[in-house]
C-alpha cells in the first residue's frame, strides 16, 4: 500500500481565511486551528516514522500540545473553537498513547505503513509447537479433573507453571529480535538515496515485524489462559 | 467571565468553594459551618435541607432522605441488596429510581438538586448575586449513567454545570497547588458511599491521572451498618425488641453506630447507648476499637484490590509512588491508615481537611475553566472500558479503561440481511467480556438505507468529553450524511424529563419563596396579636392609660389583622400588621412610662443610677 504522501495541513484559516502555513493556531485572529485530518500521528507530535523513541521528549511535546488545546482553555470560547479544541485533544491522547507504548507503536507504523488491521491475529510460534500442544491437552485435563487440590490437579498445574516459563523466554526473545527490527527500520528511514532496494528492505522489515508480533499475541493468550487455570 | 463554583456533592456532606484569588477557600454559613449535611426531608411544616434536615433523621425516618448518591443513576436492582437499610421507600419507574415522601415520587437527581440548591444559595448570599456556574465532583469510577444523572441534579438546581472533576483528581488538584510537588501521587479516597484511588504523575503544573480504579459501594456507610448489624442483633437478643417495623429506631441506632465509629478514631473505646421502648430498659455496650477494626477488615481489605489494580494499569509498583494522600472522612480511621502505610511503605499525608480537600480542589478546577489559572492543567482518564453489543452477546470494546480524555473512537457498522432498514447498536461501560454482565448505558436504532446486505456502511463516532461523558454520532459514508443519534439512557432521566424539572423546580422556588414569607408573617402576626392582649388587659387594670377612640382603633385594626392572616398574601398580612402597631402605639408608649413609674416606686432613691 502507497502511504508516502506527505500530509497536508490546512492551509487556510477556518476563521479569517488567512494563510496559516501549518500552525496551531492562525497568526492573524489567534484561532486555534483543527489538526489535520490526513495527518498521522507521528506528523500530529512532530515526529518522523521512528520506532525508536525518546519518551521523555514525547511527553514534554504531549504536555506542550494540551496547554494548547485543552477545553479547559476554551470554556468561554466560540462554539466552533471549543469544537476545535475537544476533536484536536482527543486526537492529540490517542496519538500520544499509542506513540509511548512500543507494541502499540509498532502496530500503529503497521498499520501505517502496510494496511495491516488493528488487531493482528495471533499465529503459534513453529519452534515451540510440541511445547503448545501439550500445553493444549493439559488445560484440557485440567479442566475434566475433578479435585485439582488432589495429586493428579497437583501434578498438571506444576507441569503448566514450567512451561509457562518457557512460553515467558521466548516472548522475551521475541521482543529482543523486535528491538533489533526497530532499529533497522529508523536506519532505513533515513538513508538516502530513497530507491527500489529501500522501499523492498522496508517491507521486508515491516513483514518481519508482523511476523513477531503475532507470534507474541499468540503467546500472550496462551499465557493468559494458562494463569487463568492456575488461578482456580 | 462569570464567576464559577466548585462543588463537592458528597454521599454524607456536600461543601461549595471557590478561588478567593489565588487560594481556594470553602464556603461557611453564618455559624461558621462549612459541611452542609447531604440530607433532605419533607416535614409537615415544608422541606428542610441540611443540618436542619439531619435533626429530622430519628423524627420523622420515612420523610428523610439521606445518602442518596448512592442511587444515582441507578436501577432498583442494582441496589437490592442495601435497601433494607434505608428507613424511606424506593421503587422504579421507566429504569429510574423514585424516591417516596409522602405523598411525593422523586429521582435521586431531583433530591440531590434541593442540595444543590442549598449550597447555591450559600454562595449568593455570600457574594451577593446570582450563581449559575458550577463544577461538581464525581467519584472517579462514577459510570456514565451516575455522571449523566449528576449533571441532571445540576441542571435542575439552575447550575450551568461547566464540568465533572473527579473527586480524587480534584484532591489532587488542591493538593498539588500548595506543595508545588512533582512525581507520582497515589490519591486514596474513602468517603461516606464510595472509594476511589487514583495514581497521578505530576510534573511542571501538568497533573496527569495515570490510573483510577474503585467501588462506588464502599464507604462509610459500610462501616456503620456493621456496627449496627452488632447491637440490632443484641437488642433483639438480650432484650426481645425488634426492630422491623420501628423505621425511627433503625435511625437512632444507625446515627449512634455513625457516631461511635468516629469516637473510635480517637478513642480506644467508647460506649453505645441506647434507650429502647415500651419498658425495655436501655440498651448499652462497650466497643474497643479493635472490636471495631474486627467488623470491618474484611471491608477495609476490599479497598486494597482496586488500589493493587490502579498501580497495575499505571505501570507501577507500590514503591514507585513518591507520595499518598488521603481523602474522605474514612480515612480518618487508623486501621485504614495503618493499611496504606503497610501497602505504599511509607506514611500517608493527611494535612489538609479530608472533609474539604475535595471542595477545594473543585473551587481550583473552577479557577481555571473561568481563566484565572493558567499554568495547571488536568489530563484524567475515563475509569471504565466502553464498548459495543456484538453478535453473541459480546462486548466488543472501542475505548479502553484509563485512556486520557478527551478522547473518540470509530467503528464501523453494516447490515446482515437484504434490504435492512435499520441496525440496532447497544453501548455498554464495563470490564466484563460479556455484554450481559457489564452496564447498559444506551441503544439506539440506527437508520440505513435498503440495499444488499453487508453494502451499507455507516460509521459510529463515540466521543468522551473532558466530563467523562459520552457523546455518540453516525455518518452514512456512502452518501457523506451525518445523522444525530438520540441516545436515551437505559437509567437516567430523559432531557425533556429534565427540561420539566428545571421548569417546576422555577415555579415551585416561586411557590416556595412565597410560601415562606406568608408563614413568616403569620408568626409575627400572631406574637403582636398575644402582645396586644397582654396590653389591653394591662391596661384594663389601670384607668385613663388608654381612650375609648383609641380602644375602637386597636380592635378594628386587630380584627383586619385576623382577617387578613386568613388569606394567601404575605404583604396584605404585613400592611395589617403595621395598622395594628400604629394603632396601638400610644397605648404601648403610656404603658411603657407607667411600668417604669412603677417599677421606680418601688425601689429606694439610692438604687437610680
Amino acid at each position: 500500500m502507497e502511504k508516502r504522501e506527505i500530509p497536508l495541513a490546512r492551509s487556510m484559516c477556518w476563521n479569517c481565511q488567512s494563510d496559516i502555513g501549518g500552525e496551531y493556531f492562525c497568526q492573524q485572529c489567534v484561532k486555534v486551528q483543527p489538526l489535520s485530518k490526513e495527518s498521522d500521528y507521528f506528523t500530529a507530535l512532530g515526529l518522523p516514522r521512528k520506532l525508536n523513541i525518546d519518551t521523555g521528549r514525547l511527553e514534554t511535546k504531549f504536555y506542550e500540545m494540551s496547554r494548547a488545546f485543552h477545553p479547559d482553555f476554551y470554556e468561554g470560547k466560540s462554539e466552533m473553537e471549543r469544537a476545535v479544541s475537544l476533536a484536536n485533544s482527543a486526537t492529540l491522547n490517542k496519538a500520544y498513547h499509542t506513540l509511548k507504548d512500543p507494541i502499540e507503536r509498532v502496530e500503529y507504523l503497521l498499520r501505517l505503513e502496510a494496511g495491516s488491521s488493528k488487531e493482528i491475529p495471533g499465529k503459534p510460534p513453529t519452534d515451540l509447537f510440541e511445547t503448545l500442544l501439550e500445553i493444549q491437552d493439559q488445560l484440557e485435563e485440567l479442566k475434566s479433573v475433578k479435585d485439582q487440590q488432589g495429586s493428579a490437579g497437583q501434578e498438571l498445574m506444576s507441569k503448566l507453571k514450567a512451561e509457562r516459563s518457557t512460553l515467558e523466554v521466548k516472548r522475551a526473545a521475541l521482543e529482543g529480535r523486535l528491538a533489533e527490527l526497530f532499529h533497522i527500520w529508523d536506519q532505513l528511514v533515513e538513508r538516502s538515496p530513497v530507491d527500489q532496494a529501500q522501499k523492498i528492505e522496508k517491507e521486508q522489515g515491516l513483514k518481519q515485524m508482523r511476523d513477531i508480533l503475532s507470534q507474541r499475541n499468540y503467546l500472550n493468550t496462551m499465557l493468559a489462559n494458562i494463569a487463568e487455570a492456575l488461578k482456580q | 467571565m462569570a464567576r464559577i463554583v466548585g462543588i463537592d456533592l458528597g454521599t454524607t456532606n456536600s461543601l461549595i468553594a471557590y478561588m478567593d484569588g489565588k487560594t481556594p477557600t470553602v464556603i461557611a454559613d453564618a455559624q461558621g459551618r462549612t459541611l452542609v449535611p447531604s440530607i433532605v426531608a419533607y416535614t409537615p411544616e415544608g422541606l428542610l435541607v441540611g443540618d436542619a434536615a439531619k435533626e429530622q433523621l430519628t423524627q420523622h425516618p420515612e420523610r428523610t432522605v439521606y445518602s442518596v448518591k448512592r442511587f444515582m443513576g441507578k436501577s432498583l436492582s442494582d441496589v437490592k441488596e442495601e435497601l433494607q437499610y434505608f428507613s424511606y421507600r424506593l421503587t422504579e419507574h421507566d429504569g429510574v429510581i423514585q424516591i417516596h415522601i409522602g405523598d411525593k415520587a422523586l429521582t435521586p437527581p431531583e433530591i440531590s438538586a434541593m442540595i444543590l440548591k442549598e449550597l447555591k444559595a450559600r454562595a449568593e448570599e455570600f457574594f451577593g448575586e446570582e450563581i449559575r456556574k458550577a463544577v461538581i465532583t464525581v467519584p472517579a469510577y462514577f459510570n456514565d449513567s451516575q455522571r449523566q444523572a449528576t449533571k441532571d441534579a445540576g441542571k435542575i438546581a439552575g447550575l450551568d454545570v461547566m464540568r465533572i472533576v473527579n473527586e480524587p483528581t480534584a484532591a489532587a488538584l488542591a493538593y498539588g497547588l500548595q506543595k508545588r510537588k512533582q512525581g507520582m501521587i497515589a490519591v486514596y479516597d474513602l468517603g461516606g458511599g464510595t472509594f476511589d484511588i487514583s495514581i497521578l504523575k505530576l510534573k511542571g503544573g501538568i497533573f496527569e491521572v495515570l490510573a483510577t480504579n474503585g467501588n462506588t459501594h464502599l464507604g462509610g456507610d459500610d462501616f456503620d451498618r456493621r456496627l449496627m448489624q452488632t447491637v440490632l442483633e443484641e437488642i433483639k437478643t438480650k432484650h426481645g425488641v425488634q426492630i422491623e417495623g420501628h423505621p425511627e429506631l433503625a435511625q437512632e441506632v444507625r446515627v449512634r453506630a455513625e457516631q461511635a465509629k468516629c469516637r473510635l478514631s480517637t478513642e480506644n473505646e467508647t460506649s453505645l447507648e441506647m434507650p429502647l421502648p415500651n419498658g425495655k430498659g436501655t440498651y448499652r455496650r462497650s466497643f474497643t476499637r479493635q472490636e471495631f477494626e474486627t467488623l470491618i477488615m474484611e471491608l477495609v481489605e476490599k479497598t486494597l484490590i482496586p488500589t493493587r489494580g490502579a498501580l497495575a494499569d499505571a505501570g507501577l509498583s507500590a514503591a514507585d509512588i513518591d507520595e499518598v494522600v488521603l481523602v474522605g472522612g474514612s480515612t480518618r480511621i487508623p486501621l485504614i491508615r495503618q493499611k496504606v502505610q503497610a501497602l505504599f511503605g511509607k506514611p500517608p499525608h493527611c494535612e489538609l481537611n479530608p472533609d474539604e480537600v475535595v471542595a477545594l480542589g473543585a473551587g481550583v478546577q473552577a479557577g481555571i475553566l473561568a481563566g484565572g489559572i493558567q499554568d495547571m492543567l488536568l489530563l484524567d482518564v475515563t475509569p471504565l472500558t466502553l464498548g459495543i453489543e456484538t453478535m453473541g452477546g459480546v462486548m466488543s470494546s472501542l475505548i479502553r479503561r484509563n485512556t486520557t480524555i478527551p478522547t473518540s473512537a470509530k467503528e464501523m457498522f453494516t447490515t446482515f440481511v437484504d434490504g435492512q432498514t435499520s441496525v440496532d447498536i447497544h453501548i455498554l461501560q464495563g470490564e466484563r467480556e460479556l455484554a450481559k454482565d457489564n452496564r447498559s448505558l444506551a441503544r439506539f436504532q440506527l437508520k440505513i438505507p435498503p440495499l444488499p446486505a453487508a453494502v451499507p456502511r455507516v460509521e459510529v463516532t463515540f466521543m468522551i468529553d473532558a466530563n467523562g461523558i459520552l457523546s455518540v454520532t453516525a455518518r452514512d459514508i456512502r452518501t457523506g450524511e451525518a445523522q444525530s443519534i438520540e441516545v436515551k439512557p437505559s437509567h437516567g432521566i430523559s432531557d425533556k424529563e429534565v427540561e420539566r424539572l428545571i421548569h417546576e423546580s422555577y415555579v415551585f422556588a416561586q411557590q416556595d419563596i412565597t410560601e415562606r414569607q406568608r408563614i413568616e408573617a403569620i408568626n409575627e402576626a400572631e406574637s403582636i396579636l398575644r402582645a396586644t392582649d397582654k396590653a389591653m388587659a394591662r391596661a384594663g387594670e389601670t384607668t385613663g392609660l388608654v381612650t375609648s377612640e383609641e380602644l375602637t382603633a386597636i380592635r378594628r385594626a386587630e380584627a383586619e389583622l385576623k382577617q387578613a392572616m386568613t388569606g394567601k398574601d404575605h404583604r396584605k398580612i404585613r400592611q395589617a400588621i403595621e395598622g395594628l402597631n400604629t394603632a396601638s402605639y400610644p397605648l404601648a408608649e403610656r404603658l411603657m412610662d407607667h411600668s417604669l413609674q412603677e417599677a421606680l416606686k418601688n425601689k429606694k432613691l439610692s438604687q437610680i443610677p
